[in-house]
């Protein structure tokens, strides 16, 4: 028994001593790298933190600009991609994860890195269309037939249909759906708020799951077979029938909204990388032609007028999109609708 | 008698772990990095909200029944494992079948396999389109998305504790005993509940209080599986996930106090009732 512990606690002292060599080798393997990073041609390494639907988008558009940058400067860029809930992926950048650049799902979470002293202010004139570079918007996946008939946002609150979208407290997808219900329902009432909340309660009264991010409810509805429609990103709904093209259908409401996906540089992390330029050049070609073609085929609306109408056969380009300056921009939008205690909370009660 | 041991050791000079205050050292050391100086800036930033701040935080009625949720269910859940977890441990220990080690070993599975991946194919197979599922769904019981799924999530993640608790008391346990009380007379189940159950009533009480307190703060398994509806399956851990998605650092620590302070008491009550149970057996 003695020996048999002795034995393990050998194991354990090994384990530790390993463990401690490979961190050492990983710090000094990082020292090297900004060491060398500031010379001339050396190649240059970007962390871009972004939110979970982008992997595919960005895993094409890197090498795109790998290749462009390589043309342009003669240097090597290797681009390291991190995915996850927006909201989460915001908060480990102020935790410190050292990203150069974030490509999340709305304003609100790129807001919340610069209130942490991040990023510098004015990022949203930093590059074109409020640095979005491509948007997309909400649109319902259900299932091929479409046997319940789910055509429009009022179709939801019916007794038969169960819906599943995430909650908007974790998830940026969820935002987006819920503000743009609530632009449909108050046009259809006129603006009378207490009867729009009535409608956003029997709404989600509906809601069978409610998954903290948007992967989350696509595997409920996809792989768990839950509910009958799905709330989803436009792209998502896309990737779903490109997986699967005989079981689904998109559906586009009367009424749905121009989600922003934002880009900014991490300021004082690239200054300490000395990757300022690179980070730039990395957003700025977003816009470049090839890049929002790129996006197109990723099924992200690309914000280049021109381009996007190129994709006019894939998009329905005749949705009333509604932007979230209707709602007076995120700040305010988050702090009336999603906040502790505000109408979220309140459609719950009771 | 265990004290006497410790002392006849120490008067000898025996130790097996030489040097006292060099070990005490490491310990608290460790004890400091790994357990209190986290637990210590809980407290910290919790202290950053005023009373009134911090009650009302905790309070609120979504909280709250956060808390109940993750209570009630993972009592359930625990007082399952104990019984399913005694039965599991006796087959073991008393009985000899092919596959006994293999059993053994399945056990400890939830302690290795990632807890997110236990929820995803408990929601999987528990959901009323799964294999298991849609057999309850027939009669009209939902399981994923409702807290009986929720249960289940901790009766998985919960069982190795109250397993590996009764294994080597029931290994001890000595036979004779079972052997006099059916021969004096004593029914089987008599037997059970008088001469064997006694014995393992605190390593039952541990492995209890292991399992409960594991269900309570459980939330890779259970967020998959619960639908996570406010006020119906939202699990407290998942709202203090909520409150830190919101960058609301405070209010989630205040909430993780609440729970750390309700799993302490019960940690508490649990420990004192064993102890009082061994003074009692002594006299």
């Amino acid at each position: 028994m003695v020996l048999k512990t002795m034995k393990k606690i050998k194991e354990n002292v090994c384990l530790s001593l390993l463990s401690i060599s490979l961190l050492g080798g990983i710090l000094t393997g990082c020292g090297n790298s900004s060491e060398s990073a500031g010379k001339e041609n050396a190649a240059v390494e970007l962390l871009n933190v972004s939110y979970d639907p982008t992997r595919e988008l960005y895993v094409s558009y890197n090498e795109l600009f790998c290749k462009y940058w390589n043309e342009k400067t003669g240097q090597d860029v290797t681009v390291t991609q991190s995915h996850g809930g927006s909201g989460s992926q915001a908060r480990s950048v102020i935790e410190g994860n050292e990203a150069d650049v974030v490509t999340l799902a709305l304003a609100h979470d790129i807001t919340a890195i610069e209130e942490a002293g991040l990023i510098e202010g004015g990022w949203e004139d930093e590059f074109e269309k409020d640095s979005s570079p491509y948007t997309s918007t909400i649109v319902f996946l259900v299932r091929k037939g479409n046997e319940k008939n789910i055509l429009d946002w009022n179709d939801l609150i019916r007794d038969d249909v169960a819906v599943i979208t995430p909650n908007p407290k974790t998830s940026g997808a969820a935002c987006w759906s819920f503000l743009a219900a609530w632009a449909y329902q108050q046009e259809q009432d006129g603006q009378d708020e207490p009867a729009t909340q009535e409608f956003m309660k029997k709404l989600y009264q509906n809601v069978l799951v409610l998954d903290s991010g948007a992967r989350g409810s696509t595997n409920t509805f996809v792989e768990n077979k839950q509910g009958d429609v799905l709330l989803a990103w436009e792209n998502e709904a896309y990737l779903s029938m490109q997986e699967y093209p005989d079981e689904y259908e998109i559906v586009a409401p009367s009424i749905s909204i121009l989600a922003q996906p934002s880009v900014a540089i991490v300021d004082s992390n690239a200054k300490s990388h000395d990757t300022q330029e690179a980070a730039a050049a990395y957003l700025e070609y977003l816009y470049s032609d090839d890049a929002q073609r790129l996006a197109g085929q990723n099924f992200y609306r690309p914000s280049n007028e021109t381009i996007l109408k190129e994709f006019s056969d894939q998009f329905d380009l005749g949705m009333n999109l509604v932007t979230i300056e209707d709602f007076g921009g995120w700040n305010e939008a988050y702090k009336k609708f999603f906040d502790d205690g505000a109408i979220f909370d309140q459609i719950y009660e009771n | 008698m265990e004290q006497q041991i410790v002392k006849v050791k120490n008067k000898r000079g025996v130790k097996v772990i030489p040097g006292f205050g060099f070990s005490m050292g490491v310990t608290l050391f460790l004890l400091s990095v790994i357990v209190l100086i986290p637990l210590a800036s809980i407290f910290l930033s919790t202290a950053r909200l005023d009373f009134r701040e911090f009650w009302e935080i905790v309070t609120s009625r979504q909280i709250v029944s956060g808390y109940i949720v993750s209570l009630s269910c993972s009592f359930i859940a625990a007082l399952v494992n104990v019984v399913f977890g005694l039965m599991l441990a006796w087959v073991i220990v008393r009985y000899e079948f092919p596959g006994r080690r293999l059993m053994d070993g399945l056990i400890e599975l939830p302690f290795a396999l990632p807890t997110a991946v236990a929820g995803i194919s408990l929601t999987y197979l528990y959901s009323d389109q799964g294999w298991i599922g849609s057999f309850f769904a027939k009669a009209g019981i939902k399981i994923a998305y409702t807290r009986i799924g929720i249960t289940i999530a901790m009766v998985f993640v919960g069982i190795p504790f109250v397993v590996r608790s009764l294994q080597p008391v029931l290994e001890k346990l000595d036979r004779q005993y079972e052997e006099a009380a059916l021969m004096l007379g004593a029914g089987r189940t008599y037997t059970f509940f008088r001469v064997i159950l006694p014995e393992l009533f605190p390593a039952l009480l541990a492995g209890f209080g292991l399992a409960f307190a594991r269900g309570i703060g459980e939330y890779g398994s259970v967020v998959f599986i619960a639908g996570n509806i406010p006020y119906k399956t939202q699990i407290a851990p998942l709202l203090i996930m909520t409150k830190l998605e919101q960058y609301k650092y405070a209010d989630a620590t205040a909430c993780a106090l609440v729970l750390l302070l309700i799993s302490f008491a019960l940690m508490l009550l649990i420990n004192s009732i064993q102890l009082h149970m061994q003074k009692f057996s002594k006299c």
